[in-house]
């Protein structure tokens, strides 16, 4: 090793966030309960600095760093940019409902950002052990995060479920990183896979690995059958925090799979796509049969994940360019769409109320006719219906699908979402045919009204134009697959 | 500014203005929502305008896609614009009347609670139109074609609470749907066949399918340009009202005026027109479907104007007359005249719009009452609408050196050159149009402008619809009372519209018919040689002006005269004869005031059979086999999923780790089981 390699540039964002966050940790000792808005807008410039980062990298080819412990390559620097916005999104949606519940705090802050300086970890890593240690990173940021209402019963009862079975999955995955280290010999993923292809490997330690590696990434994103976390946690959480978590880490989630399989683990594609098939299916079948249940938005909205994230793993299963480049297009769509929908019921909730019923979107028609269509686009998004960006994520999805030659699961696909479209048009047949029963008016800031907007506009925005971002995220996936 | 720009901003000047007016209505005022919308359409107006000027004094036409929506299977979904003089001529006339009804508008509807709403649809519908003509694909023409059609169903229920308003707007969307339904059928053979939605690439590849079969049922291989050509034209027919799908037209009068004479006489209904002119490259590959719109248009042509003679609702007798119209235009393409039928596209678009206005300020000066039975000597009263229906009719029964004239007598020349076999039949049916145009029209003249003064009666018939309830208007004049002019936005327009109706006959014939007006745009074969031998003819007359004089000893200009005598002596001179010959005539009267019986025909026939078929599906598919089969039997499933899965997930953290546990396991076993033998 030396020191030479280090290359230190390529890490630049991620070192200005820790900098960052440790400055925001600091501030936040010395500022009393009334000027905690400075520390909001430190974090806020924090996430705008680290964006601008980004932004500065984009277009370069993959740089290796830390001696080939991580790596900014291509999609990984576009899965950043969109945890940043999406981190973000978050903080702004959730201000005046983090205040009301005396969470508006310097932990809040910085765990964020821990948790978002884990999930770019896990993007980046070129190595089982960057990987793992960004995924602790941001796990520990979460399990705190949930925790921080401590006098709420259902949030604290959430995080001592996620915390368990998180630290149990981990176990598993490192578990099953150990298998490989031992089948390869290698922790690094460029020389696992160089390994695999062209020596061989010990195929049954390797197996072994691989089941429990995916097990890992199965309870990561919330597939069945490791996805029992997510809708007590989703529930339990305060809505902040579950935007939090069913958003931008799909992204992480994304990538970090993108590390394992289609990289270090490439030369059993065979074995992880069946695998892969087999939580997609279960995931879309229990995923939208269970949503249909669910009177509690919260919880509907967390089985609709479930679903989600099978199609994001049928991406995966087809194992080409276009099929990766199809997935990362759905977290990307996905993690807007999340935030748009957890930020609506936040915009609705007030003291001491929280609008996570479907019945408490009744009437909202008539009650705000303007966050009833951005409601609306949400709804008709995550539905999967054109011209809205769902759409066509699911669209790319199934055409990557289809060209593995797998008719029968597209097929199997589609009539999930057809299943899907009933719960989702529930709720936008609640907001526009139902009388209200609550007829205050929406009161929320004007900062998080505006962006909510932008951010629903959006999904119709790139529904309207999806060639633009499709093209970006295809190309970045092309230029970051090893050779 | 670049052309592109230019292009872009015509349709999209309106669409803002809609959007305003639509969106944020409820927050501006009446004034403000007009104001945007006229801004709209004024601006997309001037632009047009210059578009066509641009491309009059030799600029070249474009032809290019600004947006790609999706591409699939290597099919492209564009938005493109393909503006020749086909499209600019085409432009201008949409938007300078939609300008003029726009400004009619602010007088029509100035009591009306849906002011806003209104001028939004207007203007949305003026959007749609541009996107119309303006397209240079299958797609965004159908797109354009489907947002005209659900602009024109708001629009005939712009006043909701009416029933007969709603039966209206229903009965004009199903219809077009049968239209729809063949136009879709259409451009599905085109992409079949051609593998491409681009005017461009299909109108190149054309003529190498020309000899090309399909087999539609076996044993019969039909021409495949015959059936794509008679699908598009089917299209035309729901959008033109051409008969058997006429029926929606007349009906559709029970909108506000402002839209009859946009969109139900000079624009939208001409949209099937325009449509088979700018495919006149793949019509010309097919006599027989041509042979087939010559039928359809002389039918058209003849028969609706008979039933204009017998209408009493003055909106009505001008619907019938724009029915007759749109049958001349279609005589015209079937002729391969195509230009003489776009030529007639134009200046009737401004003299039915002028009648259509005139129309509507006769109504509002007679405070809602549309019975022409009930009018009469308005001349005195309302000077400037008189001397601009006066000179609206003349146009439309062809007086020579206006405008309907040069436009009409191309399309009944072009005709008799034909040599198509159903040539014959379009002439004497176009022919005896000339007369039957005269006799209503002149008889709608005569009887709401001149003779007694029959308003102010206590008791109005009951038989036609009137707009007080959403207007909350009091209906007809009260004994006494006389009608008045109306205010200069409305009169405005008239005087604005009388102008091209008069003089654009003459100015533009020379160049649109025989010249190289639609050089680029329109394609004749050489065995269809109408338009030639008309232009022989032309100049042998001597141009603009021989044509005019020698109209005097031709039989169109004396049949006219006939009629307008006719009417004359029947409405003026004699008013009982007219109902001694309804009494004679008792049997074909009420064939004609039952419109052909064609609504019993289609509510009686074709849509109680389609109910009944829809009982019997109803009873047994739906109810027993899908309701209770499939839908509850598969929402019970997913119900008995979904209680399954939520008694699994019972709360409990051990059932969690379990399930993880178990799954990992199943996993492991189907692999290792996979693997273990082979390692032995």
């Amino acid at each position: 090793m030396s020191w030479t390699q280090l290359n230190l540039a390529v890490a630049t964002p991620e070192i200005f966030l820790l900098v960052a966050a440790l400055i925001v940790l600091l501030s936040d000792i010395f500022l009393n309960e009334r000027n905690k808005s400075i520390a909001y807008g430190l974090t806020l410039a924090a996430l705008a600095g680290t964006a601008y980062l980004l932004l500065q990298s984009a277009g370069q080819s993959p740089r290796p760093g830390f001696n080939g412990m991580f790596i900014a390559d291509p999609l990984s620097q576009a899965a950043k940019f969109g945890m940043v916005i999406g981190v973000a999104l978050m903080l702004v949606y959730g201000r005046s409902y983090a205040r009301l519940r005396g969470i508006f705090r310097g932990e809040l802050f910085a765990l964020s950002l821990f948790a978002l300086l884990g999930m770019m970890v896990m993007a980046s890593g070129a190595n089982f052990v960057t990987l793992y240690i960004g995924l602790e990173l941001l796990s520990l940021s979460l399990y705190a995060l949930v925790a921080m209402q401590r006098n709420n019963v259902h949030a604290t009862e959430a995080a001592m479920k996620y915390f368990v079975l998180g630290a149990l999955a981990s176990g598993l995955l490192l578990y099953g990183m150990s298998m490989v280290y031992g089948a390869t010999g290698a922790l690094d993923i460029p020389t696992i896979s160089q390994r695999i292809t062209v020596h061989g490997a010990n195929n049954l330690l390797a197996i072994f690995g691989l089941v429990f590696i995916v097990t890992g990434i199965g309870f990561k994103l919330g597939a069945v059958p490791f996805h029992m976390w997510v809708p007590d946690v989703y529930d339990g959480a305060p809505t902040l925090l579950t935007q939090l978590i069913g958003s931008a880490p799909k992204l992480a989630a994304f990538a970090f799979t993108f590390r394992l399989l289609a990289e270090a683990l490439a030369g059993y594609k065979p074995d992880w796509s069946s695998m892969l098939t087999i939580l997609a299916v279960l995931s879309l079948v229990v995923g939208n049969v269970a949503a249909i249940a669910q009177t509690r938005l919260k919880r509907m909205l967390a089985y609709s994940t479930i679903s989600h994230m099978g199609f994001l793993l049928l991406g995966f299963m087809a194992g080409t360019r276009d099929g990766y480049a199809a997935s990362f297009f759905y977290a990307m769509s996905y993690m807007l769409t999340a935030a748009a929908s957890f930020g609506m019921i936040m915009l609705l909730s007030g003291k001491d109320f929280e609008a996570d019923q479907i019945a408490d979107f009744k009437g909202l028609a008539k009650r705000d006719p303007w966050f009833a269509a951005m409601m609306l686009i949400v709804m008709f998004s995550m539905a999967g219906i054109p011209v809205f960006v769902g759409f066509f994520a699911k669209f790319a999805v199934l055409k990557a699908v289809i060209s593995t030659g797998a008719i029968w699961l597209a097929v199997l696909a589609v009539a999930c979402s057809l299943i899907g479209a009933f719960y989702y048009l529930r709720v936008v047949k609640v907001m526009y045919f139902d009388e209200p029963e609550n007829q205050a008016p929406i009161a929320a800031a004007p900062d998080s009204r505006i962006l909510l907007s932008v951010n629903c506009l959006l999904l119709l925005l790139l529904g309207l134009l999806p060639d633009r971002l499709l093209t970006v995220l295809t190309e970045a996936v092309q230029r970051s697959m090893l050779p | 500014m670049t052309m592109q720009t230019i292009y872009l901003l015509i349709p999209l000047a309106p669409l803002l203005g809609a959007l305003i007016a639509g969106l944020f209505g409820w927050a501006i005022s009446r004034r403000a929502a007009h104001v945007v919308t006229i801004a709209g359409v004024g601006i997309s107006f001037l632009l047009s305008a210059y578009v066509l000027k641009t491309l009059l004094s030799g600029g070249d036409s474009f032809n290019g896609s600004v947006y790609t929506w999706l591409t699939v299977a290597g099919l492209e979904f564009n938005v493109g614009f393909l503006v020749d003089r086909l499209s600019a001529m085409m432009m201008c006339v949409v938007t300078f009347v939609s300008l003029m009804v726009h400004v009619y508008t602010i007088g029509y509807m100035h009591e009306d609670p849906g002011y806003a709403r209104f001028f939004s649809y207007i203007s949305l519908f003026t959007f749609s139109m541009l996107m119309l003509v303006m397209s240079n694909n299958f797609v965004q023409l159908f797109f354009g074609w489907e947002a005209v059609g659900l602009v024109s169903y708001l629009l005939i229920g712009f006043w909701f609470k009416r029933p007969t308003a709603i039966f209206a707007n229903m009965k004009a969307f199903l219809i077009n749907r049968v239209g729809d339904f063949g136009f879709l059928l259409g451009i599905g053979l085109v992409l079949a066949h051609f593998g491409s939605l681009d005017y461009a690439e299909v109108f190149k590849a054309a003529p190498s399918v020309q000899e090309a079969t399909i087999t539609l049922f076996p044993g019969h291989a039909w021409s495949l340009m015959t059936v794509t050509c008679v699908l598009l034209f089917i299209g035309a027919m729901g959008k033109s009202a051409q008969f058997p799908l006429h029926v929606w037209l007349p009906d559709s009068m029970e909108g506000p005026t402002p839209i009859s004479a946009l969109i139900h006489a000079a624009t939208m209904v001409t949209a099937g027109i325009f449509m088979v002119a700018r495919m006149s490259p793949l019509f010309e590959l097919s006599d027989a479907a041509l042979n087939f719109i010559l039928v359809i248009g002389s039918i058209t042509a003849l028969f609706m104007g008979l039933l204009g003679i017998i209408q009493n609702d003055i909106k009505r007798v001008v619907a019938y007359s724009t029915l007759s119209q749109l049958g001349y235009m279609t005589v015209a393409l079937g002729a391969s005249a195509y230009q003489a039928g776009v030529f007639h596209l134009m200046t009737h678009a401004f003299f039915k719009a002028l009648l259509f206005l005139a129309a509507g300020s006769v109504i509002m000066g007679l405070h809602h009452d549309q019975d022409i039975r009930n009018m009469g000597g308005l001349r005195k009263y309302m000077p400037i609408t008189w001397i601009t229906s006066l000179i609206g009719s003349l146009a439309l029964i062809g007086t020579p050196f206006l405008s309907g004239f040069y436009s009409k007598d191309s399309i009944i020349e072009a005709v008799h050159f034909s040599k198509l076999p159903a040539a014959g039949f379009a002439y004497f049916a176009v022919m005896a149009g000339v007369f039957v145009t005269a006799f209503y029209s002149f008889r709608m003249y005569f009887l709401v402008f001149h003779g007694k003064e029959r308003f102010g009666k206590a008791s109005h018939h009951g038989d036609h619809t009137d707009e007080e309830e959403a207007t909350d208007h009091h209906h007809g004049l009260t004994p006494g009372q006389k009608p008045h002019e109306s205010p200069w936005v409305i009169t405005l327009p008239l005087v604005l519209l009388a102008i091209p109706s008069v003089i654009i006959g003459a100015v533009e014939i020379e160049p649109m018919l025989f010249g190289d007006f639609f050089s680029d745009a329109i394609l004749i074969s050489g065995n269809h040689e109408a338009m030639a031998k008309l232009g022989e003819v032309f100049r042998l007359h001597g141009g603009v002006t021989g044509m005019g004089t020698h109209a005097f000893i031709t039989l169109p200009f004396w049949l006219a005269l006939a009629g307008v005598a006719l009417a004359w002596f029947f409405y003026l001179k004699r008013p009982d004869i007219p109902s001694a010959i309804r009494k004679a005539a008792g049997p074909l009267y009420s064939l004609m005031e039952n419109k052909y019986y064609m609504d019993h025909l289609y509510i009686n026939g074709f849509a109680a059979a389609g109910r009944g078929i829809g009982v019997i599906f109803w009873k047994l598919g739906d109810t027993i086999l899908i309701d209770g089969l499939l839908v509850n039997g598969s929402a019970k499933v997913v119900e008995f999923g979904a209680g399954l899965v939520r008694r699994i997930q019972t709360g409990y953290l051990y059932h969690y780790a379990f399930a993880m546990i178990v799954g990992a396991i199943i996993l492991l076993s189907w692999w290792l089981g996979g693997i273990l033998p082979a390692l032995r």
